[in-house]
């Protein structure tokens, strides 16, 4: 398959006097598949920001080699071009928009990258309409809530045309309403744009759309697979500190109790199909 | 006569401006000593607007709140007595630290409140043991600590002032599993140990079917529901039209019985585990 | 709720000075203001005061908004005109008492200051009153712009970032304000009484997280800017481009015209 990101063998290390909490990632590899919807799941604290960090340059791995394209993340040469294809979204929507007018943060990728002003305005408008916050463009940041903010800064990634966004507990912040916005946010761009999604969190449920899930413990990938494999593997998870769905957790647990219940259960769909038989046989 | 009575509360922010905006619109609720009460609602729903009224840093333009019978503004000059009374934690509270020292930061408040030192050195060791803060942290810069001491740390500020009220905003907000659970098992600890009436605010319907006993929802700056946890979650499709996210085992259920199958209403795990195991036995739902 | 106070002055409406270009707006105000001092007499003052007025009138902007502008200036002026008043000996003399001697000459100067700063106020608030905060910053930035053929290129580029990222950050700033505030007062903070030490070491809870935050968030916005490709002024173009339409050029020429007038005005009248 065709990987548009590479992380092989890297070690990661902070300059920090404490040893212990120095090294974050040790041996660590892992490929992205294009056009792929990857969740990485993990407690705080288990590296998975390090790791995202990593997946764009912002960071460089102290050991190993991470590329994008094919382009190394430590050769400064393709500092931009790295950057430009790998856009990263923070978890603090006001931290990361630089600009008091909506469209004019959009445009502030594109101006970066030297574009012409026809074709910038053109991808403005194009990014802001693709995470349905083109009324807004006139707006100024504060005004909008968690959710606005977190699409506006989406968007602002999606102008620079990017093959993949890495985003960094981007719903952590969020009321529930804001979570569920970008969430379908993301499903669209990679549905639709095929746009490589790289999420990272710790809400299971944003799980749901993934076409592969993996679970990070301790700076290590603990579990990696499709979403309903990972979740048949409630041990792994509770190890990693990371909440059941209750759907999950539900048959999980009658399933102890002795009764057939099949695994990898997700949605509240699902879980209502895996129990009408036991309801049903009694009477 | 309730401990805390809040009547007929209504706030405008902005009051003829062109930015006038009704926040709360009559809210009348009451409370006793010792219960958990959670407030849900969405952003903008107001919650943030009536916990502010609660101690004092809002004054009602109409209605009134009753603290043990006694209106909390009849004597304006005491409005930092009634602050001592309600503790307010507010959302990230760990954005608030500011002293030297963890102990210093906690101390904070009973120091404002004008208590003796020794008082005050047993009030911050007995709060930072009740959200499970090592007491050798209490050396440190509270900078120096991890993202859920610090949260912990600062909800110890305000459990220090020994309020017979305790208010949390978004307590758990951008936590992790783990974070979320300890600081929810800390509430409901200090309740226990204290019989302080506490009032959480959230937009998690799952953390409050866990904790709470009786429930608010706010909706467009109106109480929209409110009663026994139970009876608030019965009403499962009421708080879906507020754009509440119902527990996913709650939906669960409330699919079975559109099924035709006799289960009762349920909102955690455990309950619903309960409800299948007696079902399956042939038994009439508990 | 502090955060929908817009920052600035400046005052929505539709009016030929709102749409002015702003870089032209901005040039001529300083213009306007360079010519209220350059005018030597009644007459050379008046012409330029009533462009300014005229101005002001076809804003659309209210009245006792510029006027509100005068009130806070208002001891200055009276300070300047009393000065001048009493400094200047020329005239016949209408007072004299102890060491002070009021003539015709100081009042006709005083009188002269005192419409002097009135116009100076007048001019500045119309730029403020009808231009955002953001079309100034990129006016600002464009205007000085020809400062790169003397080296200055990155310095006018570092300066309007650090103004553009101070107007997004103001409101969000104020709003943290507030909510910290409220934070310390429901642990019994007392910001409100005591002596001025006290009140200095009062703040010191709502200053130091304040302080920390804001290093927080320039971490982060440092971060995120990178990740955007931000990489100093170099190569960088904006999409909004500024062209001035031919009202700008009319207009603009009329008020060069007019304030050219002052120096015949000064020297023969």
């Amino acid at each position: 398959m065709d990987n548009i990101i590479e992380v092989k063998n890297v070690t990661f290390e902070y300059d920090s006097a404490d040893t212990s909490a120095r090294q974050v990632l040790r041996n660590f590899s892992l490929s992205i598949a294009r056009g792929s919807f990857t969740v990485i799941l993990g407690h705080n604290g288990s590296g998975k920001s390090t790791l995202a960090k990593l997946l764009n340059g912002l960071y460089k791995p102290t050991a190993g080699a991470v590329t994008v394209d094919g382009m190394d993340t430590a050769d400064e040469a393709h500092e931009i071009d790295i950057k430009r294809k790998v856009g990263m979204v923070f978890q603090n929507p006001d931290n990361q928009l630089v600009a008091s007018v909506v469209e004019e943060d959009v445009a502030f990728g594109p101006e970066n990258l030297g574009m012409e002003p026809a074709e910038i305005r053109l991808r403005v408008d194009e990014a802001l309409k693709a995470v349905d916050m083109y009324d807004y463009r006139k707006s100024a940041p504060h005004k909008l809530s968690g959710g606005q903010k977190q699409r506006i800064a989406i968007a602002g990634v999606i102008a620079m045309q990017p093959e993949c966004i890495v985003l960094d507990e981007p719903t952590a912040m969020l009321d529930p309403r804001g979570r569920s916005e970008v969430l379908d946010t993301l499903v669209r761009l990679n549905r639709e744009k095929g746009i490589t999604i790289v999420l990272i969190t710790h809400y299971m449920n944003e799980t749901e759309p993934a076409d592969r899930v993996l679970v990070m413990h301790d700076g290590e990938v603990i579990d990696d697979g499709r979403p309903r494999e990972v979740f048949s593997h409630i041990d792994t998870l509770k190890r990693a500190g990371l909440d059941l769905p209750q759907t999950t957790d539900l048959l999980y647990r009658l399933r102890q109790a002795g009764l057939s219940v099949p695994e990898g259960v997700l949605t509240v769909e699902e879980c209502v199909q895996a129990l009408l038989p036991l309801l049903t046989e009694v009477r | 006569m309730a401990f805390l009575s809040v009547e007929n509360l209504t706030y405008t922010y902005g009051q003829n401006t062109p930015f006038e905006k009704t926040a709360i619109k009559d809210i009348s609720f009451s409370a006793e000593k010792g219960e958990i009460i959670g407030l849900i609602g969405h952003t903008g729903s107001g919650k943030s607007t009536l916990v502010q009224h609660l101690n004092g840093l809002i004054k009602p333009q109409s209605g009134q709140i009753l603290l043990d019978g006694t209106d909390i503004w009849a004597d304006e000059k005491k409005i930092r007595e009634i602050r001592f009374r309600v503790g307010l934690v507010f959302q990230y509270p760990e954005y608030q630290l500011f002293e030297e020292t963890v102990e210093k930061d906690i101390a904070f408040g009973p120091t404002n409140m004008g208590l003796s030192p020794e008082e005050i050195k047993a009030r911050v060791y007995a709060a930072a043991q009740s959200v499970g803060l090592r007491e050798e942290l209490l050396a440190q810069s509270p900078f120096d600590l991890s993202g859920g001491e610090k949260r912990r740390a600062a909800i110890a500020g305000v459990m220090a002032m020994q309020p017979e009220i305790l208010i949390f905003d978004e307590p758990t907000a951008g936590l992790d599993p783990a974070g979320r659970d300890q600081i929810l098992e800390n509430i409901v600890k200090y309740r226990d140990a204290t019989g302080a009436t506490i009032l959480i605010v959230s937009h998690s319907m799952e953390d409050m079917a866990k904790v709470a006993e009786k429930i608010l929802v706010m909706n467009h700056g109106s109480l929209a529901l409110s009663g026994t946890t139970e009876s608030v979650y019965a009403q499962a499709d009421a708080l879906v039209g507020m754009g509440l996210n119902v527990p996913q085992i709650t939906k669960v259920f409330l699919a079975l019985r559109r099924f035709g199958i006799d289960l009762p209403l349920v909102y955690t795990v455990d309950g619903a585990f309960d409800a299948i195991l007696s079902f399956r036995k042939g038994g009439a739902p508990v | 709720m502090m955060k929908d106070i817009t920052f600035g002055q400046y005052f929505p409406a539709d009016s030929i000075v709102h749409r002015f270009d702003p870089r032209a707006k901005l040039l001529l105000s300083l213009l306007l203001m360079i010519f209220i001092f350059v005018a030597g007499n009644f007459w050379a003052l008046f012409l330029i005061g009533g462009t300014v007025l005229t101005l002001m009138m076809i804003s659309k902007v209210p009245v006792r908004l510029y006027l509100r502008n005068v009130k806070s200036i208002f001891p200055i002026i009276l300070f300047t005109s009393l000065l001048n008043a009493l400094y200047t000996s020329s005239g016949t003399v209408l007072l004299k008492w102890w060491i002070f001697t009021v003539t015709t000459g100081g009042l006709t100067r005083a009188a002269f200051m005192s419409l002097r700063i009135l116009f100076l106020i007048f001019s500045s608030a119309l730029l403020t009153y009808t231009t955002t905060p953001n079309d100034l910053t990129d006016a600002i930035e464009r205007v000085l712009k020809p400062l790169k053929f003397i080296g200055l290129g990155n310095a006018v580029h570092t300066m309007a970032m650090m103004m553009t990222i101070a107007l997004r950050f103001i409101p969000t700033l104020i709003e943290e304000t507030e909510k910290i505030m409220n934070a310390q007062k429901a642990r019994g903070a007392d910001l409100e009484s005591g002596n001025l030490m006290h009140r200095i070491k009062a703040m010191l809870p709502i200053l130091i997280p304040l302080l920390i935050s804001s290093v927080r968030r320039a971490y982060e916005l440092a971060e995120a800017m990178e990740c955007r490709c931000y990489h100093g002024g170099k190569g960088r173009k904006r999409m909004k481009q500024m062209k001035l339409s031919r009202a700008d050029y009319i207009g603009s020429a009329v008020l060069v015209v007019l304030c050219a007038c002052v120096i015949p005005i000064n020297l023969f009248l």
